[in-house]
């Protein structure tokens, strides 16, 4: 075979990492989205009230769009192995092979069918079967995100496999799938998912009420999604110390990496800002907490934590991962902060001030940045292996020509971009125009005539609304006329 | 002794996948190819049409690449490399086309007609990129005048196919004008389908000698040529029958796409028994690149308990959307 050309490698290098970028964005909101549009549904069998299905309707529109982009960004996915990283299946296709292979069977098929009856089979299904539909498309989607990050774990801590002829053979596929690190980056995932969505739910909701939005809809939705931030961000902060205790564990150049610590040594500090220099091999402009680095990961004020110079030659780039690693956080404690206030506000004053809901729009897209930043200290982090220890990212990449993977590589950022800004052009659009939807259109027929049995319930969302609202609200069931009227203010 | 079987059982499931893609994504990118950018009422009752089931229907793809990189990673990493630019001008067809049509869905703006061209150019961009790598496939990735000539004519018949079954499903989903306009594109597309496939079927056995030689020589010749007479048979049945659609109160609307799905499966059938055991025609057989025997095994337990249950619920979501299609509305 020919030898790779080092332009190839750096070309490909990049195509996949903008392939990967643009794909999880997508997955990233529907996983965790799927599961609160079935929330929303429970709910709206529970009480029966009009305005979950509202909530639904507006949700399930942003749902189906976010999937189509994360569907075909996914399909581009399945044919990068075989054109730009032939190496990778060549040397540990026996494993990768039947991971993506359960991923496809359990998980795609299934999303993608029960997706057609959730979207366009409402009027034609019994209820039970609608939402048993949403449950399927939820856990299809979860499933997907089981078996990839099942492939991506083993890819920094595989086990469970002999090199013949070197090539891996599997040995042990319950080692394979739940292999080291698995169960950690699997919840760190489905976590970051979650805060992902809430955020996206939370700043969309936000900007309608900004908008002038009187309706109920995005006030449910609201606090749907800063509730569940709340509850989330905490459960993250934990989930993530753990897997970084795992790291440390299996891939200790990672953390060194992640850390800026050079020299092996005991009582690190943790290190707020820095410049690491990697031709010097050291840090400049240093904004420390004594010990603190110890104590987290070790947690011993004076443990040991190995430096970089203990892996020269075997460790990754530095920077990408030390920035990476401080945007990640930096942002979860904005999370933190924000889902936290805005919770407190909305159990004490069930509303929400203009400042509160202007951070939150702020914050609508502050998932995609925490889960890309968090992706690229754990993937920079792996190299220079592609699978740790058994190989190497050069050795895997393409004997293409690199004029052909440039050609490639344009053409994707060219239609990545348009898209990128269509989708969220497209999101904040649909927001505006369901600012100017009257409540009366989408209001439910059944709803009146089984009025008594959700009276309590009616009560209770009233309460968590503003006063004007509830004045809006009541026009409801006078007649269409004055509908009309009260909501032209609206509109305009 | 199953171990030995295990490729060539994952050859058939390749085959089937891409029979199943051929058939159901084939509708729906013949739909998009044959969208009247001058009726915006017929369009949005053609994608109307396809709206429910265009997500799993392109899954069928995703499955036929999957098995050829978990089965064959050997013969994957070729195919890939040797068609590496039109793959990717497929994948951006495919892409443009889905997110196309759920803008254009979800937002009703003025971009919509927009959105509608990019569906129509996306949709024709990836039949005809697909019609062409299955031309640069057989032809065994040689560039030269001929085999590009033929491969464009694999393009074109493969564009001309996917119309065809397009059509088809229009005759089978819609009603009135919309219903004759697919009965007159599928009769269209009906007669250059079967033009190049004739073209095909000649040049074809003149490229690869070993085809030839599978073809000519009895007993197997009596079956290859069954195929080509049940082939024109059905043919010729679906084109009577879409000269004079709509039939009183619709009687047997869905004598064009069933009659179109035969004609698919034929085909695939035809050019199966022209390369077996091969997984690239002349070059590599299914057993030379076959991974290893445990990994096919641990995929195999999971094709047999869950195909059977992708099967049921896709008829499943076929039989909820039923009859013929309503007016585009969302939930």
């Amino acid at each position: 075979m020919d030898m790779v050309n080092e332009s190839t490698l750096i070309l490909s290098r990049i195509q996949f990492a903008l392939n990967i970028s643009f794909h999880i964005l997508f997955p990233t909101i529907t996983i965790a989205l799927a599961w609160f549009l079935f929330y929303i549904k429970v709910r709206h069998h529970i009480s029966g009230h009009p305005v979950w299905m509202r909530v639904y309707r507006f949700w399930v529109k942003i749902f189906a769009l976010t999937f189509a982009v994360g569907v075909v960004s996914g399909i581009t996915m399945s044919f990068q192995f075989g054109t730009n990283w032939p190496g990778f299946m060549e040397k540990v296709g026996n494993i990768a092979g039947p991971l993506l292979g359960y991923e496809v069977l359990t998980a795609f098929f299934m999303e993608a069918t029960f997706l057609g009856a959730m979207l366009f089979g409402i009027k034609r299904l019994p209820p039970w079967f609608h939402t048993l539909s949403t449950l399927l498309v939820a856990v299809g989607t979860s499933l997907s995100a089981f078996w990839i990050l099942a492939l991506n774990s083993w890819m920094q801590t595989p086990q469970g496999f002999e090199m013949i002829d070197g090539v891996a053979h599997p040995t042990d596929w319950w080692a394979i799938i739940f292999n080291p690190s698995f169960p950690y980056r699997l919840m760190h995932m489905l976590l970051a998912s979650g805060l992902t969505a809430s955020f996206l739910v939370a700043g969309i909701s936000a900007y309608r009420i900004l908008k002038g939005d009187e309706k109920r809809a995005p006030r449910v939705a609201l606090r749907i999604g800063c509730f569940s931030a709340a509850i989330l961000i905490p459960i993250q902060i934990f989930v993530g110390d753990l897997h970084g205790l795992n790291t440390l564990k299996h891939q200790p150049q990672k953390v060194a990496a992640m850390e800026g610590v050079w020299e092996t040594e005991r009582g690190v500090p943790l290190l707020l800002f820095a410049i690491p220099d990697q031709e010097e091999r050291t840090n400049h402009w240093e904004v420390a907490v004594p010990n603190l680095a110890s104590l987290i990961l070790t947690h011993d004020k004076d443990g040991e934590i190995k430096g970089l110079n203990e892996f020269k030659g075997e460790h990754p780039p530095v920077a990408p991962i030390f920035y990476g690693f401080r945007v990640m956080v930096g942002i979860g404690m904005l999370m933190l902060v924000s889902s936290w206030i805005a919770s407190f506000w909305l159990i004490r004053k069930n509303a929400l001030p203009n400042w509160a809901l202007k951070t939150l729009h702020w914050m609508t897209f502050s998932g995609w940045v925490a889960t890309l930043a968090g992706w690229y200290v754990t993937e920079i982090g792996r190299q220079p292996y592609l699978v740790s220890g058994v190989l190497t990212t050069a050795d895997a990449a393409t004997t293409i020509p690199p004029a052909n993977v440039g050609i490639s590589l344009t053409l994707y950022a060219i239609v990545y971009a348009v898209l990128l800004y269509a989708y969220i052009h497209t999101l904040f659009y649909m927001a505006r125009k369901s600012v100017q939807v009257d409540e009366i259109t989408t209001l439910n027929e059944s709803w009146h005539k089984r009025s008594p049995a959700v009276q309590d319930d009616e009560t209770t969302l009233t309460k968590a609304m503003p006063t004007e609202t509830r004045q809006a609200e009541s026009s409801n069931t006078a007649a269409t006329s004055s509908q009309t009227e009260s909501n032209g203010g609206i509109v305009s | 002794m199953m171990a030995d079987l295990l490729p060539t059982i994952f050859l058939l499931l390749m085959g089937v996948a891409v029979l199943m893609y051929a058939i159901l994504d084939g509708f729906d990118l013949g739909i998009g190819i044959i969208l009247p950018q001058n009726n915006l009422q017929h369009r949005n009752q053609m994608i109307a049409s396809i709206g429910p089931f265009w997500d799993a229907n392109e899954t069928w793809l995703v499955l036929a690449v999957g098995i050829l990189l978990i089965a064959f990673p050997a013969a994957h990493n070729i195919v890939l490399r040797e068609l590496y630019l039109p793959a990717v001008i497929m994948l951006i067809g495919l892409i443009l086309r889905g997110v196309a049509f759920d803008f254009r869905a979800k937002a009703v703006t003025r971009y919509q007609s927009t959105w509608d061209k990019v569906f129509q150019a996306g949709s024709l961009t990836a039949a005809l990129s697909q019609g062409f790598m299955l031309g640069l496939y057989v032809t065994g990735f040689q560039y030269s005048v001929l085999t590009i000539v033929f491969s464009l004519l694999t393009a074109i018949g493969a564009a001309a196919a996917y119309v065809y079954i397009g059509g088809a499903w229009l005759v089978l989903k819609t009603e009135g004008e919309l219903q004759r306009y697919g009965a007159k594109k599928a009769r269209q597309s009906g007669w250059l389908m079967a033009l190049s496939f004739i073209a095909i079927c000649i040049v074809n056995p003149l490229l690869n000698p070993q085809v030839a030689e599978r073809w000519f020589t009895l007993p197997g010749a009596l079956v290859v040529f069954l195929i080509p007479l049940m082939c024109g048979l059905i043919w010729l049945i679906v084109d009577q029958y879409l000269r004079y659609v709509p039939l009183q109160e619709d009687r047997a609307c869905w004598v064009p796409f069933v009659g179109a799905a035969f004609i698919f499966t034929l085909c695939l059938t035809g050019f199966a028994y022209s390369y077996y055991p091969d997984v690239i025609p002349g070059q590599l057989s299914a057993d030379e690149a076959a991974s290893a025997t445990a990994s096919l095994q641990f995929v195999f337990y999971g094709v047999v308990i869950v195909l059977p249950v992708i099967l049921a619920y896709t008829l499943l979501s076929y039989r909820i959307f039923k009859g013929k299609t309503t007016e585009l509305n969302y939930y």
